[in-house]
Parts: C-alpha cells; structure tokens; sequence
C-alpha cells in the first residue's frame, strides 16, 4: 500500500471500465473525503480553540449548547453542541456584497484560497501508506500549493472595495511571500540531509536513523526557524498584522460574511493542520512512536513501542494537534508585531539564520 | 503588444483614511480622518461629538441633585470621580464643611474607583496592541471593585452615590472586611499582569520609543493625568491642591522614567497607570485602617440654593484635571456649568505625537491615551 489512489486503482482493477473513468474514481473519491474532513476539523478545531482561550483567559468557553440531555437543566458535554450551532449559523447567514464590490472576484476568492489548502493535502500522509498521492517531489509541491493562498487573499482584499481590506490584503501578500523562504530554506536543509523530497523517504530517514529535530544543532534550529516561520505564514497571532482585529477590523475579509466567510475560516484551521502536520513529518518523526528510542531488552518490542498503520495516525495526529496548541497558546497570550517589525525579523533574523544553517548542515553532513 | 504606461495619470496621493466611528479601537464612537501614505500616517484628525448628549445644557434646567446622575454618565469608566467632583464644586459655592467619615468614604470610593479605571485603561490597551488575554484578565478584577460598589449602593457603573454634602449611603456591613479581602487579593494580581504583558518583549517592541510626548508639548496642550505623568513631572492635584482629605495619606506619585525606551512614550504611559493602582490600594488601606465614625447625612442640605456666585474647582480623575465652573443666580438652577474634560485635552494632543508613525502606532497611542468619550463630547 503506497498511496490511496494506487489502492483504490488496485482494489477496482477487476471492473471492466475506461482507465481514465477509473482514474477519476479515484480522483474524486479522495477529494470528497478529504473535504469532509476539513470541514470536521474546522469544527473540531473552532471548539478546541474556544476552549483553549477560555482556559487561558480564566473563563469556561462555551457551556450552554449542548445534544443529548439538555433537558431537566442538565447540561451535557460541555457545550459541545456549539460546534453544531456555530456551523448552522454560519451556512444560514445572508450573503452581503457591498454594491460597489467586484461581484466575480469576490465570489472566486474564497474558492481559490480553500482550493489552495485543499490541493496541500494531496501531498500531506496521515499515517504510513495513508496519504492521497505520495509523489517524489512532495515536500515542493507542498511549499508550492501552500502559497497558492495568497492570490485568493490579494482578490478578496482587492474586490471588497474597502481600504481596510486592501491595507490587510497588501499586508498579508507581503507577509506570505516573504515567511515562504524562510520556511523553503528550512525544509530544504532536511530536503539536503536525507536526499529525497519525498514524504515517505523522509520518514523512513528518521526511522533508520533519528528525528531530525534531533539529528544536529541546526536541524534544531531549523524547527524553530520553521515553526514560527509558518505560524506567522499561517497568520495567527502574534504574526496576525493582515487581519488585526484593533486595527484593520477584520483585514482583507471584512467585507465577507456568512458561506464565503466560513470557508474562509475553513482554510485558516486547514492550513494550520497542513503546516502541524508537515513540522511533525519533517523534524518530529512523523508517525513513528515516540517510544522508540526505549531500548528494553527484556520486554518484547511490540508490547511497548506501539507502532503500526493506526497508531500512526494516532502519534501524527497527536504531534500535530500538540504544535496546534502551541499555535493557540501563542494567540492568547502575545500582542501583535507591527508590519515593519515582522519584516524585519522575517528578513534580517531568518532568512540569514536559515542561510547560515543550510551551509553549516552541508559541513556537518561532510564531516559525520 | 504593450502600451507606454503614461506616467502623468499615475497619482501617488496621499489616501485619507477613515476610521470610525465604528471602528473597534477608538474607545467609543470617536472618529479619526487619517492622511496616510502607504502605512505611514503624515495627519490625523480626530472628529468628535458622536456621543454629545448635551450635558452642560441639561444642567442648566434642573436642580442641583439631579445633575448627580448627569455627571456619572460623562466618564462612565470613572462615574465616582465625577460625581465627586462635581459634588465638591457645590459644596465650594455652598461653602460646607462635611464630617470626616464623608470625605474618607469618598477617598475609598474615589481611589476604588481609579483601579477600576485603570484596569479598563490597561487590558484596552493590551487589547490594542493585539493582546487579547489581559483584558478579560483586567476585567475579572474590575469585576470584584464592582462588587463592592453594587454593596454600597446597588448599582455597578452609574452609582449616584457621591452627593452634595454627603453620599448616599453609609457603608455597609461587611463592605470594610470584603475591601481588605480585594485589596489582599489584587496586589499579586499586578505583578501578573506584568508578567503577561508588561515585560513581554513584543508588547515592549510595539509601546517603547512609540508616541513620545515630550513635556513642554504635553504641558502646552494641556495634557494631565496620568498622560501627562508619564512624560517626566509629578503633577498632581492630591499631591499638589490637595482635596477632601488627600493630605492625611502617605502616598508616591509615579512618574515616567523612560524604563524601555524614552520618556513619554506608550509603554511609560501604560506603565504609570499600573503604578498608580498600587499607590491607590496603598491609600484606600490607609483610609480603612483610620476610618473615623460619624454620620454621613449630618450636613446633607434638604435644599440647595446657593447665593449668587461663581466657583471652580479641581479634581484629579483616573484621566487628569477634571474642573467644573458653576455659576449660580441664587436660584435652586444653575445659571451655568461647564466641565473641563481631561480626555478632551489629553486626545487634542493626538495629531502632534503620531504623524510619522504607521497605523498600527496610532491605535497603540490612542490607547494609552485613555479616552472615555463620553466625557469628551459630553
């Protein structure tokens, strides 16, 4: 098992049809898939958030909705009904476009950002073997789809007819576009160690070997230089100058409501799940178990190293939701950077750090 | 194949940029005309007068009690002060001496009533810089000052409590012990606070150097409070023209000292606040620890009807120099009240400080500013 659209080309090769039918059986299933399950994790994630910021903020978040046994004053679950309630209320809101909007690119730009984050994970694996296509070329086109973003943000900013929207689409434009190279230079110095971009190559490396975040120095500040290179990629505080609530009201969507709105939101939470998942692939062993650097000679290693196809998806999904809530904790806790600050650091502190890191990693690789 | 772009029909004006009045960092419904080039903001207007309620004219058509309520809606962040002010500029016409407890309770209520503010002023500005935390951080203290106000008379911001020649209501039982418990709870609580934010690098970067208002402009403008403070001089009118019983209590002035950057600046304007709610948990211990017995209602006039006359006078609210003049005409109406609104002096200043620095400066200047508009459009 490679990749799902090989299963699902294995597993239907008995039919007697067209190839290029089969081909878009196996094309469109993934799709459909992969789209419910973002829209799950929006929702998941929208409530974790809540939950999250109501921890950090000495609150409760929300209590009040709740499913099953709501009558009698019980309160079930703790709220967990609001995910259903939030959805509902965001799908059945009015459509508003102001009257002097550029209707077309107004109603493709959201469209172009979701397709941006939803392309991404054609090239993201859950688990060994679970992933939609495992080409040799991953982690490019990962960087590559990833930044396809930002043409739906520079339209959205542009055809809402708002300075507000503008500044926070100019803003974001040059944000993304500059925070992809610190992040392309990091990737690559892995890219440099294991010699394939690959995604299942790179975590076979580290299960031959060690996680990268462990395998020098650099590779160790590379994770950092990454992590906060996509957090603020990514916009989310204390990198969130594009949408700043205090200042550009709600940035480059301020104008969107309701369906576009949420898919907007939709992409926002996928991409931070893209960029959790890609930071543990690369530096923190993808779906390897953490348990394996114990060595216990007299216990068999299967009773404890719980590794296989679904405790893969168990430890990735754990790596990332753990560097989700870092993202989260940051939100709730710092202010935000000032434009000119967040360049600065973007282009004075990482992109030379990630330079220097790139060169010193070759020497290492040269010498040990 | 490609044109020759004309340059001439290219324009590279200077955009005007509206923000406000709804807008959700003008601390109300304040409206700025910003001339912008790209980020960087050459001139800022503020308009103002969306809030104007006619304060001053209201005044000049009712009795004197029942202007008390008028001025608890002019600074509704900081009702006590107003109210107290405007209570002791009657009591000047009128010429009372009040009894000992009236002016500690006042004290107490006046200095509880400045922590709230400065909690207000404090989380709003973290929350302007971007950092959302500290300000429902902020607010879950105000809260417990709130509590104690509802005990004291039943209302949580709009109190009508400080009256012409007394306050409505005595103390409570339980209100002295339920204040130590506050004052013992919150004073850990601002070392929190400064370890969320104050010393958090970002918000350092985003505060430090940004908006210096140098002290002759601040003076020249007529900036006061804690504002003013901050940019290097200890005026204050407890200190300075002391009131009410303001000379009975050991208490510093903060002054800016440009800790991070230089004096004047965002961060030295936040940080005087946080030190002045210290000095105002110092004095309202002092004033429980000597509170004298007494009744508050013994000089309460049944009838204000001043003789024919005109006064001013001075109170240092949580924003600066609040003054009312008063003249009266011997009749139970004033002739004329005109209030002078700290916040009104303090946001004048606003153009001279931020030209030159980019949008996200000029929310984080406006912010420690500490408006209300409410007072300032009154």
């Amino acid at each position: 098992m490679i990749s799902i659209v090989d299963t699902i080309l294995d597993s239907l090769s008995f039919i007697n049809i067209d190839i290029n039918m089969l081909l878009l059986v196996a094309i469109i299933l993934p799709g459909l898939v992969l789209f419910v399950l973002m829209a799950i994790n929006v929702m998941l994630a929208v409530y974790f958030e809540r939950k999250v910021a109501a921890f950090m903020q000495d609150r409760l978040g929300p209590m009040e909705v709740g499913i099953f046994g709501y009558k009698g004053g019980k309160k079930f679950w703790g709220g967990i009904g609001q995910i259903f309630a939030d959805t509902v209320k965001l799908l059945t809101k009015e459509d508003i476009m102001p009257a002097k909007a550029d209707k077309l690119l107004m109603l493709i730009s959201p469209f172009i950002i979701v397709t941006g984050a939803l392309l991404t994970f054609i090239g993201i694996p859950f688990s060994k073997g679970l992933i939609v296509s495992d080409f040799n070329i991953g982690i490019l086109y990962i960087i590559a789809m990833s930044s396809v973003g930002v043409i739906g943000v520079i339209l959205a900013g542009w055809s809402s007819n708002n300075k507000w929207s503008l500044y926070g689409a100019m803003r974001s434009a040059a944000q993304i576009i500059s925070y992809e190279i610190p992040i392309g230079l990091t990737l690559l110095l892995i890219v440099i160690v294991c010699g394939s971009l690959q995604v299942s190559e790179i975590v076979l490396w580290q299960s031959e070997n060690r996680w990268f975040i462990f395998h020098s120095p650099f590779a160790f500040i590379a994770f950092f230089i990454y992590f906060i290179s996509v957090v603020a990629e990514t916009n989310r505080t204390p990198f969130d100058i594009p949408e700043a609530e205090s200042e550009l009201v709600a940035g480059w969507m301020t104008e969107f409501s309701g369906f576009k709105w949420s898919i907007f939101f939709m992409s926002e939470y996928a991409n931070m799940l893209i960029v959790s998942i890609v930071a543990s692939i690369v530096f923190l062993g993808g779906w390897l178990s953490p348990f394996k650097i114990i060595h216990l000679s007299f216990i068999p290693e299967t009773w404890y190293l719980l590794d296989g196809f679904y405790w893969g998806i168990f430890w990735l999904m754990l790596k990332a939701i753990i560097l989700i809530f870092v993202m989260m904790w940051f939100r709730w806790t710092f202010p935000r950077l000032r434009v000119d600050q967040l360049m600065y650091v973007c282009w004075k502190v990482f992109i030379p750090f990630s330079l220097a890191n790139l060169f010193l990693i070759t020497i290492w690789e040269l010498i040990f | 194949m490609f044109k020759v772009i004309d340059k001439s029909i290219i324009n590279t004006d200077e955009m005007v940029l509206n923000m406000g009045p709804q807008h959700p960092s003008t601390h109300g419904v304040l409206r700025l005309k910003i001339i912008t080039d790209g980020e960087i903001v050459n001139k800022v207007e503020p308009i103002i007068g969306y809030l104007h309620r006619c304060f001053e004219k209201h005044c000049e058509n009712l009795p004197y009690e029942q202007i008390v309520p008028f001025t608890d809606r002019c600074d509704y962040l900081a009702s006590m002060h107003m109210s107290h002010a405007y209570s002791m500029t009657v009591e000047k016409l009128l010429d009372i001496k009040l009894p000992e407890r009236v002016e500690y309770i006042r004290v107490i209520v006046s200095e509880l009533q400045r922590i709230a503010s400065h909690l207000i002023a404090v989380g709003a500005f973290g929350l302007d810089v971007g950092a959302i935390t500290p300000f429902t951080w902020t607010l879950r203290d105000r809260e417990r000052i709130l509590d104690l106000f509802e005990l004291l008379c039943g209302a949580r911001l709009l109190y009508n409590y400080v009256w012409p020649g007394g306050v409505s209501h005595d103390l409570p039982v339980k209100f002295i012990e339920r204040t130590y418990e506050f004052l013992d709870y919150f004073l850990p609580q601002i070392d929190e606070y400064n370890q969320l934010l104050t010393t958090n690098k970002i918000f350092i970067e985003r505060s430090a150097d940004v908006g210096v208002l140098p002290l002759d402009v601040g003076i020249n403008f007529g900036v006061t409070g804690p504002s003013l403070r901050a940019s290097g001089t200890n005026f204050d009118l407890r200190k300075d023209e002391p009131y009410s019983v303001y000379d009975k209590f050991d208490f510093n002035i903060p002054v800016g000292e440009g800790l991070m950057g230089s004096v004047g600046d965002c961060w030295d304007r936040y940080y005087v606040r946080v030190l002045e709610m210290k000095e105002s948990v110092k004095i309202v211990r002092q004033a429980l620890d000597s509170l004298p017995k007494g009744d508050v209602h013994e000089v309460l006039p049944k009838k204000i009807r001043p003789n024919k006359g005109e006064v001013y006078s001075r109170y240092e609210s949580a924003r600066g120099d609040v003054g009312f003049y008063i003249r009266s005409d011997g009749k139970n109406i004033p002739t004329r009240v005109k209030m002078r609104s700290p916040a009104y002096c303090n946001l004048s200043v606003l153009n001279e400080i931020s030209s030159g620095w980019m949008i996200s400066d000029i929310i984080a200047i406006l912010g420690s500013l500490d408006i209300v508009l409410g007072e300032i459009d009154r």
